[in-house]
């Protein structure tokens, strides 16, 4: 990767994510640092509960209480935001960073017209007047690809399909452009036949509107066919980040490589899928050291004891110690 | 939204149809009035008199077409104890109790609502712990309990209120009101309070309850993440959202309000139409019985129909069709 003058459009360093609870604190996320240059698309896969939505909610703001923050710092353009003040914080949601959630179905409101929720979030934003807000917002959903805008936007969400609420949604997302878009499972709740075509519009329009993607989900062949670089994550821990054709290709983590082996290949229809054996540690029970050691086929002594962090292994940064002593073999050469 | 109404109606017109049967035969199986009347001392011919007068003769069928048809006028038959009209007894009484239910339903939605929006978004102050303390008294003490111990309170005590009856009332129309001088107000104020106390904790508690459970939403956590500001969030998008459930307590307690006001108009010597029920029932006037459940079913009937109306105007997936047939 080129370094730039410039600090990268997100920077996130060190975040851990605590959840207070009757039986002590659980660390949902812990020490997971990335950045997102701009216009950049960086895929976030992970299970269920490794801690990629949290993330997402995180740098925008919104975790739930008890959910806080309780380490690290969240710099977009190199301000720093995950401190700041309520009314400052939502000034950057929907201007800076926009989100777009899983269930198109359910992330807009019933009663109001999809224009109307168009106009406000504009207005919020941005001094436009009431008719020019209007003619954004119609200029938006013809954007997003709503046949007959002009119509459309006096109609409510359930006059429209769940295809149509997703661009909706993302219309929503896009509309104060904002320079980073937060994507958590875009497309999980839709018809498969659907989801690539959400897909390429959310990547057309953001590279359209300059707006850098952190598109989380659990699907890969979603994020290799959009995606950048991606981000892996394992029990609110990175395991791996780096270039999307390195990671897919040639994983370096045990646990990317066993999530890739999980998936079907058309070319070797009669082999049996590799599985990782047993399943992601609940939180109050993550092992001491790696946090995947006990799954993982290639752990030795080190690994239950120290905990690796992200070691720069070929164009990616890999937490494993399998590739410490690589390291040090060549820091001594060289 | 035209076929919606008269299908509406068309209910309406069955409801009232089976109240009014009910209502007849309330006179058919409910004592005999004539003894009432005369008293012991009434002769045959008199009461045979009393009889042809009041209609008692005629075959059954024949009475309720009557009935129906007089109700249908304005025409509810001479009451048994007063010997007046009751449709001139009700409109003495009308006015009285509607305005009785008219300002408590208004203290209960303007003091409920806001106070359900309070302890729903700020679950955790020690005042929205306070007003759910005190709600659960609101809730467990009987009407006649608190109107007492209003009286005892402020009438007595401290002497600001007057105790009973209505007062400075002018004419409008037809229309006696009390809503007019201050007089008037301080008059109905206790009693309104009373009546009110109940449904505004219930609405408060519903309100709250809608509201956290629509904040929990995904829309509204779109909408934070839009960036939207606060007030347009609670109150836009939120509160509006906790309408439907709203509406249809409302409904459903503004007619019992009407019905079931008896109780607040004794205490407070009202002189409102639950005063008169009661009456009746003491002296069994079954015509004042019958026009009242006719009365209050119509109520009812009205009352449910302009929530029906405000579902309409509040949620466009109930106007799904209409709206959608406008778009082809």
């Amino acid at each position: 990767m080129t370094v730039s003058p410039k600090p990268p459009l997100l920077e996130v360093k060190d975040l851990r994510i605590e959840f207070p609870t009757r039986r002590g604190i659980l660390v949902a996320v812990d020490g997971v640092s990335f950045d997102i240059a701009e216009g950049e698309v960086l895929g976030v896969v992970g299970e269920s509960g490794a801690g990629k939505s949290l993330t997402g909610a995180s740098i925008i703001g919104l975790l739930e209480p008890p959910g806080r923050i309780s380490d690290g710092q969240i710099y977009l353009a190199g301000r720093r935001i995950d401190n700041l003040p309520y009314e400052e914080i939502r000034k950057v949601r929907g201007s800076e960073i926009g989100m777009v959630f899983q269930d198109p179905l359910t992330s807009l409101n019933p009663l109001y017209s999809v224009g109307r929720q168009l106009i406000e979030t504009i207005r919020t934003h941005t001094d436009l007047s009431e008719p020019a807000a209007r003619k954004r917002a119609i200029d938006l959903l013809g954007e997003v690809g709503i046949p007959s805008p002009k119509v459309r936007i006096d109609q409510y969400p359930h006059q429209f399909s769940g295809g149509m609420r997703q661009r909706v949604v993302i219309a929503l997302a896009l509309c104060v452009n904002p320079k980073l878009i937060i994507a958590d499972e875009p497309t999980t709740a839709l018809d498969v036949s659907i989801q690539a075509q959400i897909i390429t519009l959310l990547k057309r329009l953001c590279s359209e509107h300059g707006a850098a993607v952190m598109l989380i989900t659990h699907d890969m062949g979603v994020i290799a066919e959009t995606a950048n670089r991606v981000a892996v994550m394992y029990a609110g821990r990175l395991a791996e980040v780096g270039p999307v054709d390195q990671v897919i290709k040639r994983a370096k983590h045990p646990y990317t490589h066993g999530l890739m082996g999980s998936i079907p290949k058309l070319s070797r229809a009669a082999e049996r899928l590799v599985q990782i054996e047993g399943s992601m540690p609940r939180l109050n029970e993550i092992p001491s050291g790696c946090a995947f050691n006990p799954r993982c086929p290639k752990a030795f002594a080190r690994c239950t004891v120290e905990r690796p962090d992200l070691i720069p292994v070929d164009r990616s940064q890999v937490a494993c110690w399998l590739y410490d002593q690589v390291e040090e073999r060549t820091g001594s050469d060289g | 939204m035209l076929a919606f109404i008269v299908q509406r109606l068309f209910q309406a017109i069955i409801v009232m149809f089976v109240v009014g049967l009910i209502s007849f035969s309330l006179f058919q199986y409910v004592g005999d009035p004539v003894n009432n009347m005369l008293g012991p001392e009434g002769t045959i011919e008199e009461r045979e008199r009393l009889r042809e007068r009041l209609g008692l003769n005629d075959p059954v069928p024949v009475q309720f077409i009557h009935y129906v048809g007089n109700a249908l006028q304005g025409e509810y038959g001479l009451s048994y104890r007063m010997g007046k009209p009751v449709d001139e007894l009700i409109a003495e009484r009308l006015p009285a109790t509607i305005e009785l239910v008219f300002v408590s339903a208004l203290i209960a939605l303007l003091v409920g609502v806001p106070m359900g929006v309070y302890t729903g978004l700020n679950r955790n102050s020690w005042l929205s712990r306070v007003f759910l303390t005190v709600s659960l008294v609101g809730i467990s003490l009987p009407t006649f309990v608190i109107g007492i111990l209003m009286i005892l309170i402020f009438g007595v005590w401290l002497g600001w209120l007057p105790t009973f009856g209505r007062g400075g009332i002018v004419e409008l129309g037809g229309w006696q009101t009390s809503l007019l001088t201050l007089k008037g107000w301080s008059h109905i104020l206790m009693p309104a309070i009373t009546l009110a106390l109940f449904q505004l904790t219930l609405i408060m508690r519903l309100v709250r309850a809608e509201m956290l459970e629509v904040l929990r939403t995904d829309y509204i956590k779109f909408a934070r993440a839009r960036g939207l500001l606060n007030r347009a969030i609670n109150y836009g998008h939120a509160l509006k959202n906790t309408l439907v459930p709203v509406i249809t307590i409302m409904g459903l307690q503004i007619g019992s309000l009407l019905a079931f006001s008896i109780i607040t108009e004794t205490v407070f010597a009202w002189p409102g139409m639950g005063l008169l029920f009661l009456q009746g029932i003491a002296f069994v006037d079954i015509p004042v019985m019958a026009s009242y459940l006719v009365l209050m079913a119509l109520f009812f009937v009205v009352i449910n129909l302009i929530v029906d109306l405000l579902y309409y105007a509040v949620d466009p997936r109930l106007r799904s069709e209409h709206v959608g047939g406008a778009a082809h």
